[in-house]
């Protein structure tokens, strides 16, 4: 499945009003292919928003979300099956083991081997919980866990909704590394954070 | 880890089954939440013996009416639980942009729904017929009739659970659109027991819902779907 251009991603003049409140006012961003996009403002700039609008769960007012050359709202499922979403929820049902979750939520996209589960649960530092019931891990773990997900999805855009959150030290500079890894590999990479992130090349967009 | 060298991408139908699977797992971690609208079954219907006259003959004349309006209730108990959960805690969001039609992914889920809420009551049918006064000779109908009126209510229960997940409280909302939509369910899932017990033909109560369920499982999973996508908003 090739698409027409490889051009990543362009936000175009987006306008987003949540009832009264005009949120986002005409938001641009151009992002090819191999690039980290750091989206940064104070609470209640948008940050979120602009994420949900590029994942297609908000509809814009107006301007429009291009994909590598097509407007996403023309793409339809085969857009989602591009893109890895890691939002405040880490979708993960209390009663099943981090393994069961993760097997579950990648298993909608692809087939997944127990080695590939392995390596990326060892990768993100939580392998040896990985058959514990989800609701006995704590919230940095439960992020890690998420974070197996957008790993594993095999999708070149990854939005990232406060990843760091409840992360330790080593997590957020081990997040970090996975999130150049993925830019600096042809991936496309936007992630809301307050705190500054460490890594070469990251390209910061401000909303005020 | 780069992205799509030599993975198989999922069907359409392999992530239905996968949903379905994962769905009846979880009911299987939480029993006694599964078993509640079978328990509120059983109980309903064998008030009605313990207020009214004991008489046989009294009580077969009006089984047919309690065992479907007792079913229906039952499953109104589950429905709102649909969707909540999953909205909640993102699943919805990633059901969405799984790169599988979303439709599908709500049938799935209608069909778990059915297996962990209906069957149930499909299984306990016999013996509310037996307190009812049914004879055993229309208990095979009876359950037929039971798991189609009850595999139609899970699909236009989906289609209003996903309708009322935008409001808090949404139980009484969600009976108040459902069971208008369940009345053709009702009245002809009574006629095809009435039929049973009386031990005429029941081919017309049991083809008209049949058709009535394709109908709504044809339907319902695609409304159910817009609303899911329009609650994420």
């Amino acid at each position: 499945m090739t698409a027409p251009t490889q051009t990543g991603l362009q936000v175009q003049g987006v306008h987003l009003w949540r009832g009264e409140r005009h949120v986002l006012r005409g938001v641009h961003l151009d992002a090819p292919l191999g690039t980290f996009w750091h989206v940064r403002g104070p609470n209640g700039a948008g940050k979120t928003s602009l994420l949900r609008v590029v994942a297609g769960f908000l509809w814009p007012e107006d301007g429009k979300v291009v994909w590598n050359g097509q407007e996403t709202r023309h793409l339809g499922d085969e857009f989602g099956a591009q893109m890895a979403c890691l939002g405040h929820e880490p979708a993960l049902k209390a009663d099943l083991t981090a393994r069961e979750n993760i097997r579950y939520l990648v298993g909608l996209r692809r087939a997944v081997t127990d080695v590939e589960l392995d390596a990326a649960f060892s990768r993100l530092g939580i392998a040896e919980h990985a058959d514990r019931p989800t609701r006995m891990l704590s919230a940095g773990q439960k992020r890690r866990a998420a974070m197996v997900r957008v790993l594993l999805s095999d999708a070149s855009l990854w939005l990232l909704d406060e990843p760091f959150t409840n992360l330790d030290v080593a997590g957020v500079e081990l997040f970090t590394g996975l999130l150049a890894e993925h830019a600096a590999g042809g991936g496309v990479v936007l992630a809301t954070t307050h705190q500054p992130i460490p890594a070469p090349g990251v390209r910061t967009l401000e909303l005020a | 880890m780069n992205a799509g060298e030599g993975t198989v991408p999922t069907g359409m139908l392999a992530a239905a089954a996968a949903t379905f699977r994962r769905d009846v797992a979880l009911a299987f971690r939480r029993p006694g939440q599964m078993l509640q609208p079978v328990v509120f079954f059983l109980i309903v219907t064998t008030l009605f013996p313990l207020s009214l006259s004991p008489q046989l003959s009294q009580l077969r004349d009006i089984s047919p009416g309690i065992l479907w309006v007792g079913a229906l209730l039952s499953s109104l108990l589950a429905l709102e639980s649909l969707f909540r959960a999953d909205l909640e805690d993102g699943t919805l969001e990633q059901w969405v942009i799984s790169g599988q039609p979303l439709a599908v992914q709500v049938l799935a889920r209608i069909l778990a729904h059915w297996t962990v809420s209906g069957l149930p009551l499909v299984a306990a049918a016999p013996l509310v017929g037996a307190s009812l006064a049914v004879p055993a000779s229309a208990f095979g109908t009876t359950m037929l009739l039971l798991g189609l009126g009850t595999l139609c209510l899970s699909g236009l229960g989906a289609a209003g659970a996903a309708l009322t997940l935008g409001s808090r409280r949404a139980s009484v909302l969600l009976s108040l659109l459902v069971l208008p939509l369940a009345m053709p369910i009702l009245i002809f899932g009574a006629r095809g027991v009435d039929l049973a017990i009386l031990g005429e033909p029941t081919r017309g109560p049991l083809l008209l819902l049949s058709a009535l369920t394709i109908l709504t499982l044809s339907l319902t999973p695609w409304a159910a779907a817009s609303a899911v996508r329009i609650s994420l908003e």
